[in-house]
C-alpha cells in the first residue's frame, strides 16, 4: 500500500494541533451574491483566521440546507453561478494562496452532469483539495468517492448523531482529509448543539480513526465556537457567516462596500474565540 | 441494451433498476432507509401484514375497483375511427376508492408498517393533494399525528384538498421555497425528516425516492394491475392487449404495468404531462425532454439545465407537476418495454370533458392525461384490440380550477 501524499488539507490539520488550537472551517456559498464579491471575499477569510474554507457548490434543491443557505445558493444562481464558475473562483483563489484548503460543499447533481471524471481533473488542476457531498453515503461509494480518492482529492463524509458505533466504520472507509461532525439531527443553521455531547461524540469517532474531526450544523456565535473548539480539532461555521454577508447586502440583494468586511469582521471574530482555546496537543 | 429474462425482478439490493434508483441521502437518513428496508421485508414475509392489508383493501378502500367498459366513449372514438378500427376501452376505476383516488392503496401499506415500526408522526409531501388526502385519512383512522408538505401555488389551486386535508386532522405547511410546487414539498418533507428522525415516518406518495421506496410503493400499487388481469380474463377470456395510464412520479401507472411487464404482447403506455407542449420548454415530461440525473434519492430522468440545476415543470394538473419520474420507469423508458408519450394542458383538458359527458364519470385531470392519448391512439387500432386505461383520481377537487379556465364562476 502506497502512502497517501500529505496534503494542504493535512499541514493545516497538523499545524493548527501543534498549536494546540481547533481550526475555524469557514463557510461561504461560491457566487454569492455575484461572482466578484465573492472572490473577493474567499480572498480575505484567510487573513480574517480561516483556517480551511468549505465552499458551497450552489444547486436549487439543497435538501440538507436551512433557509440562510439555501437563499444564499438562490442568490448565487440567479447571479449565473455554475459548477464550472466554482472551480474557476478556486483557480483565481490559488493564485495567491497556495496554503489555505478548499474544500467544495454541495450536491450531487451538478456534478454528475458536468460529468465526474472531467470534474476531477478540473477541480483539482483548479487547487481544489476536498469534496463533501450530502448526498453521497458509502453505499454509492463508485459513483465520486473511490474515483475522487484516485484523483487525490479528499472525499469527506459527514458523519451524525443517528451514525452508530455499527456504522461508524462504513462511514470513516474511503475518506480522508478530515471527518465532519454533524452536530446535530437536521439541517444547516437550525438547533444550537450542546457542546457535551459533541465533545463525547467527537471521542467517540476518534476511537474509529486517525483523521481530525471537525464539528458543524448550528455553530452561530464565537461564544458557541469557542465551546465546541474545547473538544474538537475544527470548528465548522456558515450559516451565521453568510447571514452577515446576507445583511449587508442591499434591498436587490445586491453587494454593497460593507459586504466584505461583514464576513471578515464576523469571521476574526469567531477565529479570536477559537484560538482562545487551548487544546492538548494532539500526538 | 441487455433484456433481462424478467422486467419483474428489480429492484436489486442496493435499489437499483439498471443504472437507475439507488440511495442518494444524506447520512442522517441512511440508518432510517436501512431500517425501513428490514423492516418491510419481514413485514412482506408476514402473514398476518397481508392479512391486515387485504382486510384493509377490503373494507376501507374499497377494493376491489371495477374494471369497466367505457362503452359510450368507446363507440364515440369509432365512429371517427376507419371501418374495423376503434379499440375497445376499458376503465380501471381507481376513482372510486375511498378518498378518490389510487394513493389509498400505498398509503394503507406504508401507515401499517409505520405501525408496525412504532412511529407516531407522520409526514408527506403532496402536489395535487390526493396523496395528502389519503395520508392524511388514514392517520386519522389509525390515531397518528400527520404533516403535510404542500407547495404554496398547489395550495392556492387545489383549496379542497387543503380543507379536506385539515379537517381530517392534519397539519398542511405551505411551502414557499424554490418553485412552491411538488419537488419543494419533497425538499421541505426531507428537512423535516432529518431533523425528526427518532419519531418520524415519511410516507412518500410515489414510486421514487430512495431505496426502498420504488419497489415498495410499487408494491403496493400493483393490487391495481393484478385485480385488472383477474378481471380482463373474466370478461373477455384473455389479457388486455394494451394498458395505458398518467405519469407524473408514476405510481399509478407502475402499480397498473408491473404485473404484465412479462406478458410482452401487452403493450404499455405512459402519459406525461406536456404542459404548453414539449418545444416551449413548459412541461413536466421528464422522459421525453430531460436526462438521467440524481435528485431525491435516487438517479432517475429529470428536467434540468446545463448545470444540472433543476428546473421548473409546468403542468395544468399539480399532480403531474413533477420534474422527475419514478426510477423503474426510466428504466422501462431506456430498455424499450414501455413507450412513453405525452398529452398537452389542452388536450387534458378536452379530454375531461368529453369523458364527463360520455360516461358520467368525470375523471382527475391526471388521468386526463392518459384519456387525451386514448383519444389519439383507440381509433388507430383494430376493434378487437382491449385497451386498460387507468382512471387513477376522480375530478371534484379539479371542477374550481376548472371552472376558472373555462371562464365559469362558481
Amino acid at each position: 500500500m502506497t502512502a497517501r501524499p500529505t496534503t494542504r488539507l493535512d499541514h493545516r490539520f497538523a499545524a493548527c494541533a501543534t498549536e494546540a488550537r481547533a481550526a475555524l472551517v469557514t463557510f461561504i456559498t461560491a457566487g454569492d451574491p455575484d461572482y466578484d464579491t465573492s472572490l473577493a471575499v474567499l480572498k480575505a477569510l484567510p487573513a480574517a483566521g480561516a483556517d480551511v474554507i468549505e465552499l458551497g457548490v450552489p444547486f436549487t434543491d439543497p435538501m440538507a440546507d436551512g433557509p440562510a443557505i439555501q437563499a444564499a445558493g438562490l442568490r448565487a444562481l440567479h447571479a449565473g453561478q455554475t459548477l464550472a464558475r466554482t472551480i474557476q473562483l478556486v483557480r483565481e483563489f490559488r493564485k495567491e494562496d497556495d496554503a489555505t484548503p478548499i474544500v467544495l460543499m454541495g450536491y450531487y447533481n451538478p456534478i454528475y452532469i458536468y460529468g465526474v471524471d472531467r470534474f476531477l481533473v478540473d477541480a483539482k488542476a483548479a487547487g481544489v483539495d476536498g469534496l463533501i457531498v450530502v448526498d453521497l453515503p458509502p453505499e454509492e461509494d463508485n459513483e465520486l468517492c473511490l474515483p475522487a480518492l484516485l484523483a487525490g482529492l479528499a472525499f469527506i463524509r459527514l458523519a451524525t448523531p443517528t451514525t452508530d458505533d455499527k456504522r461508524l466504520p462504513a462511514v470513516l472507509a474511503n475518506t480522508a482529509g478530515f471527518v465532519y461532525y454533524v452536530s446535530i439531527n437536521g439541517i444547516t443553521g437550525s438547533a444550537t448543539p450542546d457542546a457535551d455531547r459533541v465533545g463525547e461524540a467527537v471521542a467517540r469517532i476518534k476511537r474509529h480513526t486517525v483523521l481530525p474531526v471537525a464539528v458543524g450544523f448550528g455553530v452561530r456565535t464565537p461564544e458557541q465556537a469557542a465551546a465546541i473548539a474545547a473538544g474538537a480539532d475544527g470548528v465548522v461555521v456558515g450559516s451565521a457567516i453568510v447571514d452577515a454577508l446576507r445583511a449587508s447586502l442591499d434591498s436587490d440583494n445586491r453587494a454593497t462596500p460593507a459586504t466584505v468586511s461583514a464576513v471578515t469582521s464576523l469571521v476574526a471574530r469567531l477565529a479570536q474565540a477559537v484560538r482562545g482555546v487551548r487544546r492538548e496537543a494532539a500526538e | 441494451m441487455n433484456v433481462p429474462n424478467s422486467f419483474r425482478t428489480g429492484p436489486d439490493e442496493n435499489g437499483h433498476f439498471g443504472i437507475f434508483g439507488g440511495r442518494f441521502v444524506a447520512e442522517t437518513l441512511m440508518p432510517l432507509i436501512l431500517d425501513l428496508d428490514e423492516a418491510y421485508k419481514q413485514a412482506k414475509a408476514d402473514p398476518a401484514y397481508k392479512a391486515e392489508m387485504d382486510a384493509g383493501l377490503k373494507h376501507y378502500v374499497g377494493r376491489p375497483s371495477p374494471l369497466y367498459y367505457a362503452e359510450r366513449f368507446t363507440e364515440h372514438l369509432r365512429a371517427g375511427a376507419a371501418e374495423g378500427m376503434g379499440a375497445k376501452i376499458y376503465f380501471k376505476r381507481e376513482e372510486l376508492n375511498h378518498t378518490g383516488s389510487h394513493k389509498v392503496n400505498n398509503v394503507l401499506g406504508q401507515i401499517l408498517l409505520a405501525r408496525r415500526m412504532g412511529k407516531e408522526r407522520i409526514i408527506a409531501e403532496t402536489g395535487a393533494g390526493q396523496h395528502g388526502v389519503a395520508t392524511a385519512t388514514l392517520c386519522a383512522r389509525y390515531g397518528l399525528k400527520c404533516v403535510v408538505y404542500m407547495g404554496a401555488v398547489d395550495v392556492a389551486r387545489q383549496a379542497p384538498n387543503v380543507f379536506r386535508m385539515k379537517m381530517l386532522g392534519a397539519e398542511v405547511v405551505p411551502v414557499k421555497s424554490g418553485s412552491s410546487t411538488l419537488k419543494d414539498a419533497m425538499n421541505e418533507a426531507l428537512r423535516d425528516w432529518v431533523t425528526n428522525v427518532h419519531d418520524t415516518f415519511y410516507c412518500i406518495g410515489t414510486v421514487a425516492g430512495p431505496h426502498p421506496y420504488p419497489g415498495m410503493v410499487r408494491d403496493f400499487q400493483s393490487i391495481i394491475g393484478r385485480e385488472t388481469r383477474e378481471q380482463m380474463l373474466e370478461a373477455e377470456g384473455r389479457l388486455p392487449d394494451s394498458l395505458i395510464a398518467c405519469i407524473g412520479g408514476g405510481s399509478n401507472a407502475m402499480g397498473l404495468f408491473h404485473p404484465f411487464l412479462d406478458d410482452t404482447g401487452v403493450r404499455i403506455f405512459g402519459v406525461e404531462a406536456a404542459g404548453h407542449g414539449i418545444p416551449t420548454g413548459q412541461h413536466a415530461a421528464s422522459l421525453t425532454g430531460g436526462r438521467p440525473g440524481v435528485l431525491h434519492g435516487n438517479r432517475t430522468y429529470l428536467l434540468m439545465d446545463d448545470d444540472g440545476q433543476i428546473t421548473e415543470a409546468h403542468s395544468i394538473s399539480a399532480g403531474l407537476d413533477y420534474p422527475g419520474i419514478g426510477p423503474e420507469h426510466s428504466w422501462l423508458h431506456d430498455i424499450g418495454r414501455a413507450t412513453y408519450i405525452s398529452a398537452t394542458d389542452d388536450e387534458a383538458l378536452s379530454a375531461f370533458q368529453l369523458v364527463s359527458k360520455l360516461e358520467g364519470i368525470i375523471p382527475a385531470l391526471e388521468p386526463a392525461h392518459a384519456l387525451a392519448k386514448v383519444i389519439d391512439l383507440a381509433p388507430t387500432l383494430p376493434s378487437d384490440h382491449l385497451m386498460v386505461v387507468n382512471l387513477s383520481g376522480r375530478g371534484d377537487k379539479d371542477i374550481p380550477q376548472v371552472a376558472e379556465i373555462l371562464g365559469t364562476r362558481l
